[in-house]
Order: C-alpha cells, then structure tokens, then sequence
C-alpha cells in the first residue's frame, strides 16, 4: 500500500493522528484510500474503436455519528487535503458525543488472488482475441451485420484506515468480456449479447477457445429473436431458466432486504422479519465468499469479511443484509456488506452474489404443466421501486408455452410483479441451480458495484407480461 | 475553491507538449476540476454531509490514423509522464482507422458567448439545512406521509479543452439542485414519488416549501392503486416521463447507432417519422440552460438545430469520427443533445385529458425496455385512469408496451412545455398502445 503515500508529504503517522483525532467522538468511521487501474478495449464495426487506461488514486474520509455520516472525498493526496476533508466532516459533527466502536471481526480467507489482471495480458494478445471474435462471427453467419467485442479489466487496490490506526487492505482484480452481434435478415434487426467474466486472469476465461463459445451463445439469441413475434399481454404463468433469470430475485426481493432501506422502514419487507415471504422449498442466500465470482469479496469496503447470509429460509424471512452503520442502529452485526462503488461514494448496504437453492422439480416438468404461459430464458435489465414493492425485468429470450410444450420465441417484452408477493407465487423449484456467466452489474443511488446471481429453473404461477398481443 | 482558468491550461498544454516530444502527430487533451458539497435530510434531521473535490484528465494521442486514451485522476507531473508514454506506447500498436482525427480546424468554436452559466453564490451548509428544514416541515404535515429524505446539492466546474491545433478553451459552470422524496401509506399500500429542481443560479430554484408540498401531494394521490386489465388505451404521458421518450429519440439519432446501423432511424433523413404537427429543437445557446454548451466535448461549435420539421427528420447528431464515416460534417454534438425539446402543441394539458373518455396518465414507468435497434418499448408503469377529463383512481403494476415507429406518428402535444430539464417535452399522448394488467 505504500502507493498511498510514496507520492506524497503524507506519513502514516500523520494519516493516523488526523483520523484518530477527527473521529474521537465519533460512533464509526475511516479513511478510505482506493488505487484503481483498469482498461477498456472496443472492437466495433470491423476496427478496433478504442483503447483506453485510466488509473484513479482518490480517498473518502467517513465520521458517523448516530445516524448521521459526513463525508468528504478527494483525488489530490496531501496532507493539506486531507486536513480540509477533517475539517469539513469536524463541522459537520460538531456536536457529536459517540464512542468509537473499535471492533471488527478478521479473516484469513481469500477468495481471489492479488493479480493484476490487465499486465497478466499483452495488449496485441487481446487486440488478436477481438479481431478473431469480428471474424469468426462474420464468416459463420452471412446475416451478421454488427460485431461488437470488448475486454474490460481492473485492479483495485484498498486500505481502510480506522481510529487507532488499525488497517485492512485488500486488492481485487476484476475482468470482463463480452461479445454483442446484431443479426439482418429481410429488414429485420435483432441482437444477441453474451459475456463472461469474474476475479480472475483473462486467460481463465479464454481458455481452449471459450471466446468461440461465447461468439455462439451471442449469435444463437439474435438468431432466435430474428423468428421472434409479439409477446402476449396480461397475466399469466412463466418459467423462468436457471442462471441469469436469478436477477428477478435480485430485484424483486434482494434491494428490498437492504438494512438501509428496512431501518428507515421504506422497504415493504421492514415488517415482515420472521414471516412466510415465499413459498415452502424456497430458500434465498447472499453470499461474498464463492471462490472468484464477480460478487465476491474478501472483505467489504467497511473492512468487514463477507459471509454467507441467509435472506430466505424455507419461506421464512430471515435476515437482512448489513453494513456496520446500518447494523448499529437496527442492533444487530454487519453481514459484511457495505460496498461503495469507489472512494467518491458512501458506503451502502449492498447484495454480493444472490442465490435460490436447488429444490426437487425438473425443468420439464415446470413446462408440461403450463397450459399458457412463457419460457424466460435470458434478460437484460431490471429495476424495482423498493416501497411499492414493484419490479421489472426484460426478457431478451423468451418462449410461449402452449398446452405444455415450449412454443415459438417472443419479443422483448417487460415482466412484472409485486416484490413481496412474487415469491408465495413460485410453486415449483427446480433441481438445476446455475450461476450466472459473471457479468451483473447493481445500481442503486447512482453508485455500480459488480454482483451475481444464481437460481435454478422456476415456475411462476401469475406474472404480467407486457407484450403488444391481447 | 475550484481551479483555476490558467492551472488548468498549464497542465493541458504540459500534456499536449509531452505527447507531441514523444513523437504523437495529434493530441488532445481535457482537465477539469469540479466540487461539489451536498446535505442530506431524513425526517427532518441531519442526515448526511458529503463533499467532493475531483480533479480528472483525459489525453487522447494519434499517430497518423492511429488513436488511443488514458484518464486519471493523478494530476502529478511525474504521473501524467508516465500515462502519456503509456498512451503513447498503447497507440504505437493500435491498428490504423481512417476515420480517426481531431475536428476539422473550421470547425472549431471561435468566440465563447457568455451564457450565463456559472453563479458564483455559495450557500454555506447551514443555509443548506435550513431549506431543508423548512422543505420537510411541509412535506411532512399530512399524516399520511411517514417518511421524507431530501437533500440539497451545490455543484461548481471549470474544465480545459485542448488539442495540437491550437484549441484552448473551457469555462466555469455551476448548479444548485435541491429534491424531496416522500413516502406515505394509508392500510392498502405504501409509495413513494419525488419532486426536484435543478438550475444553474441558486435563485432560479423552487422555494423550499412549495418543492414539498408538491412531493408530499403527489406521494398521497398515488395511495391505494388498482392494477387494469389488459387493454388498447390511449396513453398520456407526464412531462417527467414524455421527456424519456425523446432522449430515446436523440439516442437513436446519434450518428454512432446511424453509422454502426444499430438505430430504427438509419436511413429515414428527410422522412416522415412523426405526426404532421411535431417539431423537435435542439438549442445549446440557451442562457441558463441546463444542457447548454458553448462548443461539444472535441471543441467543435454547435449551432442551433431543427431536428425534426413538421414531423419529418431533418439531421442526425453528428461527431467527428462518425461523421467522416457518414460524410457528414459534425455539428458540435459529440456528446449528443444539448437543450432538447419538442415545440408546443395547440392544446392545453386539459384539453389533451378530454380528448377521449377513457384514458391512462402515466407519472412513472421501470425499467430500460427501449430498444433502439427495432425501436420496441416496454416498460414497467404507474399512473392514474383518467375518464372524462378527471383522474379517476390509481393505477399500479402494469406495462405498456408499442413501436416507436407507430408511436412517434401518434403523438399529441400540450402547450405547457418548461426548460426544467436539459431534454424538456410538454404532456404528450399516444394512441394506440398496448397496456397489459390483469
């Protein structure tokens, strides 16, 4: 970590005394160094389109007291500067008369190793990987109109410095690749996305020719929404695949049980602790500790090691997810989830890699027991309004089912349903929990943060599905 | 204090300086510093303070046709040496694109005009809590409403835009921004809506207590919502909401999405794409506007335009690099729209309600369902049944789905358009959308 200080006046010892002495009647708080690296490179339109690195040294300086949390962040790292951020957050909590809570739990867990996943790759090694994406694609399918491939990697590199000096640092690489074709055929335009990615190297995800499969993959969505027709309109039963779908738990369920928004009882779930919120044989966890997926941390940005928190027990509410600020107030632990999506941002209660459990049921028999209805495989965005409880989600490959059988695919359509009554609706559990590739990304208060899903195939028995057909 | 007009250039041309040593035949090269200081409220006490100081800059090297970027926020000479030789080196092995370079030099923005767009006012965080204060005090007098967070946001920038031709221009801007979120619940439901004003001078903005008021007001007419069943209605859209369906409009004219044919407008200048009496402005000279620029992200001018006329489409928006694919020359929006809107209609907001008997108003919709390769939309929604003129009930848990292709020739327009955004649209109606409800 000496990257923090190398390039400037500041000391440890100074950075010790200021942030002892600026939080000294404070409940909670730190100093929040990040060094970020990361790449971006775009094949488009037959060329390489860019080619852009950026590195980032900032801190964000936090004092909470009670419930209230000032923060001041900075990129220019001085001890100028960060005497100015102490005296802002100092004003800001004039009258504070907390007791700083020194506690925080270790771990000697690592999910991800400190790689720097960006040097691990020669920049001509990635600019050929692109180029055979473009040509592969166009050769395989004259229809193929529009290539679009990417890489996308960081480093990041943290350490939280708490009252007393305590430190805890972590460094996290995280890369993306992701490939997007748009298909042409008798005037119609449709496009596929796939990618893949997580906390690893390049490399693990390249290997024997796995860029070829996700090529594939792409191709094969456009190719089934070039045939696709108007999607149905109203209520009715759907089925949705394992894996990716899982982002309907995220949204409909997963913000809803944010400590944030439960303490401040706007979540429709802040009064439901300990109830039926789903049907039997649904269990629900969020989990930080899943060996170098793309949701995982070793510990949050609060410093505290993730875990693996039960939400949903057979049914039965059972946790909320927590940061220390949250967890204080409401009395109860941290489960290792204040994320931020860099220096420039608080800390927020958010979801690691949300999950619903394998239960008995096969995919096939889910689908024969629909007369009516559709077949969700993949989607692309959704958003939830935490009070009402309403969420949405997008399909970007989907099926009717008539009379059992998985009929032709339909258009993009918009599903949606009540959060806190979606899950009492699921009345079967299938047997074939899968993660997702590895490229979520959650937004909430303008802050991203990277985060996976998993889920088995689920029947749904009323959903609204907003097609154009009555 | 923000940086300064001459800090800004010294390292703009420190950068441009290195990058031309290390042999780039083209550099450009942005700087900018920005703070801003917010507060926030929750139930009428002090929730949060937050201030943020972002230094950032982004260089951009060629070498004939070849290009490549690096940003930081490591202003440090001996940092930015080390980026720019990176850079430098990353181009080197950058395949060639004939399309790549900097704006033609005509094109470039000549004289500034002052747009009034920076105030220099501060409002110290003090003045922020009393708004705040007073603000939630109203939002806060029904009982219905059970919860109220607000906050109150001062933004001040200055940039540097510079490149090896001799470009060198940026200016200060600043916003004042102050929002209500109110939640209210009565034994069937509990919702949330939001009222916000945003402006360039501090005394532009909403007073605190009719800011509330109107949040608080428009949370409790939401209480209580029945979902429909599935229907083809006629669709009235909010201003809030209208003014999305325009920057999809605007996406789907950026001359990237025309140039990489991803876009259900290529190929439809001079077409008919909306209704007769639609007119579509995009003006960047406005003064105090929310979107204004005095040129676009590569310093190229940009003038006033009519986009669409009489519902026929009459310009894309144009950068450099896509420009010169399309043969077009660019016209300064490489950063898309800049004040956005639709011209008014003939008819006023109450008007348009009566037009039918039965229609739904839309004040929220969820999700990105907007695909502007086949131009279907379907998204999430909420509003009110409007029969006869009158909101009648709630409406929640819905969809509404169409093709921009047949939406855009069925829009009706209000005459109450307001500059209260960058991208601003009077009510508007849509026939023969597709609702999906019980």
């Amino acid at each position: 970590m000496s990257n923090f200080f190398n390039k400037s006046d500041l000391t440890r010892n100074d950075v010790e005394e200021i942030v002892s002495d600026t939080l000294k009647n404070c409940d909670d708080g730190e100093l929040y160094f990040e060094d970020s690296k990361s790449e971006s490179i775009l094949l488009d339109d037959n060329k390489i389109k860019s080619s852009n690195y950026s590195s980032d040294l900032g801190f964000g300086f936090r004092a909470i007291s009670d419930e209230v949390v000032a923060y001041s962040h900075s990129n220019e790292i001085s001890k100028e500067s960060l005497k100015n951020s102490s005296k802002n957050l100092k004003s800001t909590l004039k009258s504070s008369k907390g007791t700083y809570n020194h506690e925080i739990p270790k771990t000697n867990n690592k999910f991800y190793e400190e790689i720097n996943p960006i040097e691990q790759k020669s920049l001509d090694s990635k600019l050929e990987v692109l180029n055979k994406v473009n040509d592969y694609l166009r050769k395989k399918d004259f229809t193929v109109k529009q290539v679009t491939a990417s890489f996308a990697g960081e480093q990041k590199s943290i350490e939280i410095i708490r009252s007393g000096g305590e430190a805890l640092t972590d460094v996290r690489p995280l890369i993306r690749f992701n490939v997007s074709v748009m298909l042409e055929k008798n005037g119609r335009k449709e496009t596929g996305v796939y990618g893949v990615g997580g906390r690893q190297s390049y490399d693990e995800y390249l290997k024997n020719d796995n860029w070829k499969n996700v090529c594939e993959e792409a191709l094969r969505i456009a190719s089934v929404n070039l045939e696709s027709k108007p999607a149905p309109a109203g209520e009715m039963k759907v089925v949705l695949g394992p894996g990716w779908p899982a982002i309907l738990i995220h949204e409909a369920i997963g913000h809803g049980l944010e400590g944030d928004f439960n303490r401040k009882k706007t979540s429709a779930f802040h009064d439901l602790m300990g109830q039926k919120v789903a049907s039997e044989g649904v269990t629900i966890v969020d989990d930080g500790t899943l060996d170098k997926r793309r949701g995982s941390l070793t510990i949050d940005d609060e410093g505290t090691p993730t875990e693996r928190t039960v939400l949903i027990e057979n049914g039965i509410l059972k946790n909320f997810m927590q940061d220390r600020l949250n967890a204080r107030l409401m009395k109860t632990k941290s489960t290792g989830s204040g994320r931020r999506e860099n220096y420039k941002h608080i800390v927020l209660p958010r979801m690691r890699n949300t999950m619903m459990l394998s239960g008995k049921q096969t995919q096939d028999e889910m689908i024969k027991s629909v007369d009516k209805g559709i077949f969700a495989v993949s989607f692309g965005g959704g958003q939830v309004d935490i009070t009402s409880g309403k969420f949405v989600f997008n399909c970007t490959e989907a099926y009717e089912i008539n009379n059992g059988k998985i009929g032709s695919p339909i258009k993009g359509a918009t599903l949606i349903g009540d959060g806190p009554s979606i899950l009492k609706e699921v009345s079967m559990v299938g047997n074939d929990m899968m993660m997702d590739p590895g490229i979520g990304t959650c937004g909430k208060a303008g802050q991203g943060v990277p985060v996976g899903v998993a889920q088995p195939s689920i029947l749904i028995d009323k959903m609204t599905v907003g097609g154009t057909k009555l | 204090m923000i940086k300064d007009q001459e800090y800004l250039k010294s390292k703009a041309s420190y950068c441009l300086d290195l990058a031309k040593k290390l042999g780039a035949t083209d550099a450009s090269v942005t700087v900018g510093n920005s703070i801003s200081e917010s507060v926030s409220f929750r139930n009428r006490v002090l929730d949060e303070s937050n201030r943020s100081d972002s230094l950032a800059i982004s260089i951009e090297t060629y070498i004939g046709k070849k290009r490549s970027s690096i940003s930081s926020s490591n202003l440090l000479d001996e940092n930015l040496k080390i980026l720019i030789s990176k850079c430098f080196e990353t181009t080197k092995i950058t395949p060639e694109d004939e399309f790549n370079s900097l704006p033609d030099k005509d094109l470039l923005a000549g004289e500034i005009k002052d747009l009034n767009l920076y105030d220099e006012s501060h409002l110290e965080n003090d003045k922020k809590i009393d708004y705040l204060r007073e603000l939630e005090e109203v939002a806060s007098i029904d009982k219905k409403i059970v919860n109220t967070e607000s906050g109150f946001t001062e933004n001040k920038s200055n940039f540097i835009l510079a490149n090896s031709d001799g470009f060198c221009n940026g200016y200060k801007s600043s916003s004042f921004s102050a929002s209500c979120v109110t939640v209210a619940k009565d034994e069937n439901s509990m919702e949330r809506d939001y009222e916000f004003t945003s402006k360039c001078h501090l005394n532009d903005i909403i007073d605190p207590k009719n800011l509330g008021k109107i949040a608080a007001e428009q949370t409790i007419k939401k209480l209580s919502p029945k979902k429909i069943g599935s229907d083809k209605i006629s669709i009235i859209f909010d201003k809030r909401i209208a003014k999305g369906l325009l920057s999809s409009f605007a996406s789907a004219i950026s001359s990237s999405a025309i140039a990489r044919g991803t876009s259900f407008l290529k190929d439809k200048i001079d077409q008919q794409i909306f209704s007769n009496s639609i007119n579509i402005f995009d003006k960047p000279d406005l003064v105090k506007g929310m979107g204004s620029q005095c040129f676009d992200s590569e310093g190229v001018k940009s003038e006033a335009l009519k986009l669409v006329e009489r519902g026929f489409l009459k310009e894309y928006l144009v950068d450099t690099y896509n420009g010169k694919k399309l043969n077009l020359k660019s016209n300064g929006r490489s950063g898309g729209g800049t004040n956005l809107y639709f011209e008014n209609g003939q008819i006023s907001f109450e008007e348009l309600l009566k037009i039918h008997s039965r229609s739904l108003y839309i004040t929220e919709t969820i999700g990105h369902g907007t695909n502007i390769v086949t131009g279907d939309y379907s998204v999430g929604a909420n509003g009110f049944l409007v029969e006869n003129g009158e909101l009648k009930y709630p409406v929640s848990e819905i969809t509404i789905a169409g093709n921009f292709n047949d939406m855009f020739k069925s829009i009706t327009l209000a005459n109450d358009l307001d500059f209260k955004y960058s991208v601003n649209s009077p009510t508007m109606m849509i026939e023969g959308m597709t609702v999906a409800g019980k």
